[in-house]
């Protein structure tokens, strides 16, 4: 069986049955921050120095999504080859008010998609090769949770 | 408002794909904006430059390396990064020590030799630079930011009709721009039968990358009317950065500022950039009547009318549908044909939007002159959080 990692180390939960990502919390004013900083709050007026992790809501509001529709560059990774369009979310998060950009997973085209609609948080493979499976996170509506 | 710096010189190299040096465009734009202010390489005693990161060393330095190029003269000199703002970074350099008494004469180069197809980021692994992690981990090219507002811009009112109208009329504006890449009149249909790179906007609604240059020569009000009576005045710049939080997603960033412990402020970042602008000016949007904007993508210039105050949110579309931002319009928008017609040249583009201006303020813009224009404004936008916007007068 392969190690599972993932994309980014700190940023993600990868349990299959708890995804989520990892951000931080200011432990003085609140803020939250994702991806974590860990070396000072970043609100200007708090700048403390003490940060704590703190999982983030794994469902938010579609705000926009747009398509790509030609591959990107290098140090992009195509999973497909011929390369597969896909569809990129900028989802809301209620609670924490932070917008986070992730891929859409597949099979999920952008004619699909319409803001507004609630999307929830899973995981997906970004890399694969003989001994390690690297996992990201990507945004599924949910009214097409199967 | 504060004290004024003269704008005596401007200069350019025309925008394409040459494949040629970037100093080479830096060094012709600089010898234009020389004869155009009727001083010697020798009067100048301060060169700022606008780096570019990728033309290796030289770029990286390019105020030593425009220097080098023009012969030593033992010039002081800064080179300034801060992405597509560079060009305003390297003029507030120059502004900033003319108006310190420090020297009287600069100039303010920028060039640019661009690779084809999307800008990636630089070579090597780093795990730590979130432009290097979008690309591996998102596929997020800069399209797909554009892609993202183009949508939000949708959910406003507007339509892919719009956007295409904003190329055309982009298009024309620069048909008879000697410096421009594309001179070539386009239709809705050719926007609208493009091939579709982030949805909604397809690649004639996206700008290129191109190779150019633009230079200016900045210099003190006193040294300024020695040659000229009337010179065009740079009467602001403004190069801010977003306030905590800032809500709106900007690139190359995974996330927006969470404001679950601030609340987002009133005034959001890219209405910001011109809002300083207009306060160290002492202006209103209302008395601009010609702008340059930075329309990466068709879209993005509907955003700039809103975010520099040419009318309120959410009435870009009626101010384009109305004819105000096209050339004999209320307040032209782009004249030289912007991106669409000349494709990014990073480190040259705010200068060059700087030298549009000024050509027309001196009613010297041939066909595409802006009648009467008196105040213009500029915008545009470094990645990270680089503001950029430059007000100039006559």
């Amino acid at each position: 069986m392969k190690t599972r990692v993932p994309a980014v180390a700190g940023w993600l939960n990868i349990d299959p049955a708890h995804p989520r990502l990892i951000g931080t919390k200011c432990t003085k004013c609140g803020s939250i921050f994702f991806p974590r900083e860990t070396v000072r709050c970043r609100n200007p007026k708090c700048g403390h120095n003490e940060l704590a992790d703190t999982e983030l809501s794994p469902k938010g509001k579609l705000w926009s999504f747009t398509g790509a529709e030609y591959q990107p560059p290098a140090p992009y990774v195509p999973r497909h080859d011929p390369f597969q369009p896909f569809a990129i979310a900028a989802v809301e998060l209620e609670a924490e008010k932070i917008t986070i950009l992730g891929q859409v997973v597949e099979g999920v085209k952008v004619a699909d998609l319409k803001i507004g609609e609630e999307m929830e948080l899973v995981l997906d493979t970004l890399l694969e090769d003989a001994e390690t499976e690297t996992i990201v996170w990507k945004w599924k509506p949910v009214r097409s949770a199967a | 408002m504060v004290d004024q710096v003269a704008v005596l010189g401007v200069g350019m190299h025309p925008w394409g794909k040459w494949g040629r040096n970037f100093i080479e465009y830096g060094v012709k734009a600089a010898e234009d904006a020389l004869k155009d202010a009727g001083i010697a390489w020798t009067d100048v005693q301060y060169l700022a430059g606008g780096e570019t990161i990728r033309n290796g060393y030289p770029g990286f330095v390019p105020g030593a390396s425009f220097a080098q190029a023009l012969g030593w003269t033992g010039a002081r000199v800064s080179s300034s990064y801060g992405a597509c703002a560079s060009g305003t970074q390297a003029i507030e350099a120059a502004r900033t020590r003319i108006l310190a008494g420090l020297c009287d004469v600069a100039l303010v180069v920028g060039a640019d030799t661009t690779p084809k197809g999307f800008l990636a980021p630089n070579k090597g692994e780093r795990g730590d630079d979130p432009d290097w992690l979008r690309f591996r981990v998102l596929g997020a090219t800069n399209t797909t930011y554009f892609g993202l507002y183009a949508r939000r811009r949708m959910a406003l009112g507007a339509t892919s009709e719009d956007f295409a109208e904003i190329k055309v009329k982009n298009a024309r504006h620069g048909l008879t721009n000697p410096y421009a890449r594309f001179r070539k009149e386009v239709k809705v249909e050719d926007v609208l039968s493009s091939a579709m790179v982030a949805d909604p906007l397809r690649l004639l609604d996206i700008c290129a990358t191109s190779d150019g240059g633009a230079a200016l020569v900045l210099c003190s009000m006193e040294f300024a009317r020695k040659h000229t009576a009337n010179p065009v005045t740079i009467a602001a710049i403004s190069t801010v950065t977003p306030s905590y939080p800032s809500t709106i997603i900007e690139m190359p960033n995974f996330s927006t500022d969470s404001a679950a412990a601030v609340p987002a402020p009133v005034v959001p970042f890219r209405d910001s950039i011109a809002r300083a602008a207009y306060e160290e000016a002492g202006i209103d949007p209302s008395d601009v009547n010609i702008a340059e904007v930075y329309d990466l993508s068709t879209a993005l210039e509907l955003d700039w009318y809103e975010n520099i105050g040419l009318c309120e949110t959410g009435d870009a579309v009626k101010l384009l549908r109305d004819g105000a931002t096209k050339i004999g319009g209320r307040v032209p928008v782009n004249p030289s044909g912007g991106l669409a017609c000349f494709g990014e040249a990073v480190p040259a583009q705010a200068i060059a939007q700087v030298c549009e201006l000024t050509w027309h303020l001196r009613g010297q813009a041939g066909e595409r002159q802006v009648q009467g224009a008196k105040v213009g404004i500029t915008a545009n936008q470094g990645l990270f959080g680089h503001g950029s916007s430059v007000i100039v007068k006559r």
